[in-house]
């Protein structure tokens, strides 16, 4: 699935060593990208080799807190039969030779899984024949050990750092040549490897975005209007200025695009709380514009109508679901919602940046800083090569930062206060000015036959439009399971105009979508009076491979035998079935296929006499291919994961009222805690496919999973998120 | 039509303030309203205590005075007086910070780790006057430190390990 053809440069690295380059066109489906970009990706790496024989691999992604700065080093020390323990990591700037450098869709394993073993293979290569050339042997006759070129016939050794200098003058081999290990073989791939940042990490070292300091530096902060795209009228600007430690205080006036840089007051004074304090005292006139209808009671008002009546448009039929309605054993009929997210970073937004004669520094801690250094070319009028952009750790990732909104900020007031400034923002301006993971409504009926098989489904979809087209991960792919398993089926969309701008979150679709579809299944199952495993067996039926029909993100297609594997797998480890609970504690299962990843997930849970829910624990099974490649992060991501989800679930969701979020910090959006975090078991399912991305597969399925444990544990079906929203004392 | 903020706050001079931070006697000239948290930060360049939320939700700004887990965010310079305030740039210097810390590193916790100096100020705090906590004790004393990327199986985890390498 991967481009073979390659690229490869040499050249010796400063202060002697080899420098390997390597630009990989990976043409991998742009279709399977997820949110991350739709372009095909090509891929750049490093590998330095000192002389001491320390290696220096340059990871090109942003980190996030993926591990994607582990996971990319590790597949080219594995070719490279590096010793790992001489391996250090840098991380690369925004360089124009490393295209693709983006953190999102769960696409760094599927993309760079080949590629960068083949940079490592070559750089083993290359090693070999400069080792060949100093016995006078052929290469064929020579072997790799950890860190070592061996010639087993004559006894004769050489570390990689005394050939490194003469390997940097041998031809690049051609990567059709090149011979990958056999992954029996792998040292490095597959051992659980820690996080080389955690030392670090835990000792408090600067290292994050807001941790950013340079010289002369002032500190900002930037007020916007609530009622996003509202524009400014007048202010008191010229008072701020007035105030302790303020060096500049100024309004900006913005463009329209929600994702660039909006009008506003920007605040910059020695220190971020002076700034954030005189902020305090500003006195700002908006035109807010057209609020009528964006609220969220609107919304929910305005979808119900829409379900009374056609869809806006037809997504997807098959057969004819209402003729079948009439044959079915069992016709269930229900409206699940959920409501707008924030991403909630724990970092918030920032951005340092340094305007200074024409020329543009910048340290981001961005996702996707191409099109970041993109739109602050285009807003401050600097050509893209008089902009730098260091890739800084983000405090979370989770898709707001494939946004760059702060970027452009902060290199505006830079420019404006002629002063290299770090932006800030608070918590209310992160949680009042995001990317919000759209809200929806899923108006359901389906028919389930007298032998336990579903024949007829269909979903009216109520989701949102922006300026006319389908708002940013508000759409639905005509693939969305149970698409193509079911004989009479319908998906029909209707949208609402929104003024909020969203984007992609973790999982994006899929983490609403799992608990919508999952749950409505899960109805019908119990309805049908078929245990929920049997029920998604009858759905999936034989393995096969379903290819996907012409869509955007179109991917490889959905293996039903590769879901079943993993449901029978999280059956088994959770002992589905096995045991019988007391009235207000139960099971409940939930699986999705999103980011080339099948998942299925068992959650345990207790609803006590006041209604309150204890998640006792939860279990994942995944198939994520042959290949899991740093297993200590992958058990980390997959619970991480799963808990965001029970997160989500459990208490979070924004309120929009007038065309501004209500909520702005964690008293009303509640993150998990510790007191919550039910312990979770995961389990991997290694099947014969390439390797994918865990980013974010192992979230969807959490919601429904606990949706439907509680369905199990009390009998009441909750149909919309958060669970908080729901009086659970009279089920329990 | 909107008229934005109406709340008055009194400016208040700058002023001197000596305080101990981390073993260090360090003396400031800043508005005595000034959280700590921004004092370490933005003053005496302690970066590693962080900012999630500036309202005590969060616990990334944990920071220990006189040995007891507060929130900087919420900690005027002007009441900080003579205690001693330790951050996470010296909390290895006390054995258990240092078991803490290697639990940290031996489980592998953070993800992102931009809630664990957070975590970690707690962490050792509850491990300091309660050597080998419950579970219970565990969601008591963490509760208040949020981890969005969820790492509270390997946190709850490196308490364990660190309580017993404490116990040997
Ligand atoms: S920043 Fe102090 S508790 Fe969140
Ligand atoms: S590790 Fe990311 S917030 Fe805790």
């Amino acid at each position: 699935m991967l481009a073979r053809r390659n690229f490869l440069k040499v050249s010796l690295a400063a202060g002697g060593g080899m420098l390997l380059t390597a630009t990989l066109p990976a043409a991998a489906k742009a279709a399977t990208l997820g949110k991350a970009g739709t372009d095909a990706v090509a891929l750049n790496a490093y590998l330095q080799i000192a002389p001491d024989g320390l290696i220096t691999i340059t990871a090109k992604n942003p980190e996030v807190g993926q591990g994607v700065k582990m996971m990319l080093p590790m597949l080219i020390a594995e070719e490279l039969d590096a010793d790992w323990s001489k391996v250090q990591i840098a991380q690369a700037d925004l360089d124009a030779r490393y295209p693709g450098q983006v953190a999102g869709g769960s696409t760094a394993t599927p993309l760079n899984w080949l590629p960068m073993r083949q940079v490592g293979a070559a750089g083993r290569q290359m090693l070999i024949a400069a080792a060949a050339a100093q016995w006078g042997v052929p290469a064929a006759e020579c072997e790799t050990a950890p860190g070592v070129v061996l010639h087993k016939a004559t006894g004769q050794s050489l570390s990689f750092g005394a050939l490194a200098t003469q390997a940097a003058s041998m031809p690049v081999p051609d990567v059709k040549t090149l011979k990958l290990k056999d992954p029996k073989t792998f040292r490095i791939i597959g051992q659980p490897t820690r996080n080389l940042e955690v030392p670090r990490i835990v000792t408090g070292q600067p290292m994050f975005g807001i941790d950013v300091s340079v010289p002369g530096m002032l500190y900002a902060v930037f007020q916007k209007c609530d009622v996003h795209g509202g524009k400014l009228v007048r202010s008191n600007v010229a008072d701020i200025r007035k105030l302790p430690g303020v060096r500049a205080a100024f309004e900006v006036k913005g463009g329209t695009d929600l994702r660039g840089l909006l009008d506003g007051v920007a605040v910059v004074a020695d220190n971020w709380w002076q700034a954030n304090r005189a902020r305090q005292q500003l006195d700002i006139i908006w035109d807010e514009g057209n609020v009528a209808g964006q609220s969220s009671h609107d919304f929910a008002a305005t979808a119900i109508r829409m379900s009374k009546g056609r869809p806006e448009s037809i997504l997807r039929r098959d057969g004819n679901p209402d003729a079948a309605f009439g044959k079915a054993a069992h016709v269930l009929e229900a409206a699940y919602s959920y409501p707008f997210l924030s991403h909630t970073n724990l970092e918030p937004q920032n951005c340092t940046a340094h305007v200074k004669d024409g020329q543009v520094e910048i340290w981001a801690p961005t996702q996707n800083p191409a099109p970041g250094a993109a739109l602050v070319s285009s807003t401050l009028g600097v050509p893209p090569t008089a902009i730098k952009v260091h890739m800084v750790r983000a405090g979370g990732g989770f898709g707001r930062r494939l946004s760059n909104d702060y970027m452009v900020e902060a290199a505006w007031i830079s420019k404006v206060a002629g002063a290299p400034v770090k932006l800030l923002w608070t918590r209310e301006d992160d949680m009042r000015h995001d990317m919000y993971r759209p809200g929806g409504f899923h108006f359901f009926k389906a028919g389930v036959d007298a032998n336990g098989q579903l024949i007829a489904f269909r979903d009216h979809f109520v989701t949102y439009s922006q300026d006319g087209a389908i708002a940013a991960s508000a759409d639905m792919s005509p693939a969305e399971f149970p698409a193509r398993m079911v004989e009479h089926l319908e998906f029909g969309v209707s949208m609402i105009p929104l003024r909020a701008p969203t984007g992609p979150m973790r999982a994006p679709r899929s983490n609403a979508f799992g608990f919508a579809f999952q749950s409505f299944l899960d109805e019908l199952a119990h309805a049908s009076g078929v245990d929920p495993v049997q029920f998604a067996h009858n759905i999936l039926g034989a393995p096969r491979l379903l290819p996907d029909p012409p869509m955007p993100r179109q991917g490889p297609g959905f293996d039903t035998g590769r879901m079943r594997g993993v449901i029978d797998l999280v059956a088994e480890k959770s002992g589905w079935g096995k045991q019988t609970f007391p009235h207000g504690t139960g099971m409940g299962l939930a699986y999705y296929f999103s980011h080339l990843g099948y998942f299925a997930e068992v959650v345990q849970a207790t609803v006590n006499a006041t209604g309150e829910i204890t998640v006792d624990k939860v279990w994942v099974a995944g198939d994520i291919g042959s290949q899991i490649i740093n297993p200590l992060n992958a058990e980390n991501q997959a619970q991480g994961s799963a808990l965001d989800g029970i997160s989500q679930a459990l208490g979070q969701a924004l309120t929009i009222d007038g065309g501004r979020i209500v909520e702005g910090n964690f008293d009303s959006v509640l993150p998990l805690r510790m007191r919550q975090a039910p312990p979770v078991e995961v389990h991997f399912l290694v099947s014969d496919h390439p390797p994918t991305g865990l980013g974010e597969p192992a979230l969807p399925p959490a919601l429904p999973a606990l949706a439907n444990a509680i369905f199990a544990a009390t009998g009441k079906r909750i149909r919309s998120l958060p669970f908080k929203d729901h009086d659970l004392s009279a089920a329990a | 039509m909107l008229i934005g903020k109406t709340d008055r706050v009194e400016f208040c001079g700058t002023m001197k303030y000596s305080v101990e931070i981390n073993g260090a006697k360090r003396t400031v000239d800043i508005d005595g309203e000034t959280p700590l948290l921004w004092v370490l930060r933005d003053t005496l360049d302690l970066k590693g205590t962080k900012f999630g939320c500036g309202a005590a939700q969060c616990g990334a700004c944990t920071v220990h005075m006189n040995g007891h887990p507060i929130r900087a965010c919420q900690t005027p310079i002007a009441s900080v007086g003579d205690a001693r305030i330790t951050t996470i740039e010296a909390i290895g210097d006390s054995k258990v910070g240092k078991h803490v810390q290697e639990a940290w590193i031996e489980l592998d916790v953070p993800q992102c780790g931009y809630c664990q100096a957070g975590q970690i100020m707690s962490a050792t705090a509850l491990l300091t006057r309660n050597p080998a906590p419950t579970d219970h004790d565990i969601n008591v004393a963490m509760s208040g430190n949020v981890c969005r990327c969820a790492t509270y199986t390997r946190i709850r985890a490196a308490i364990k390990h660190a309580a017993k390498a404490g116990s040997i």
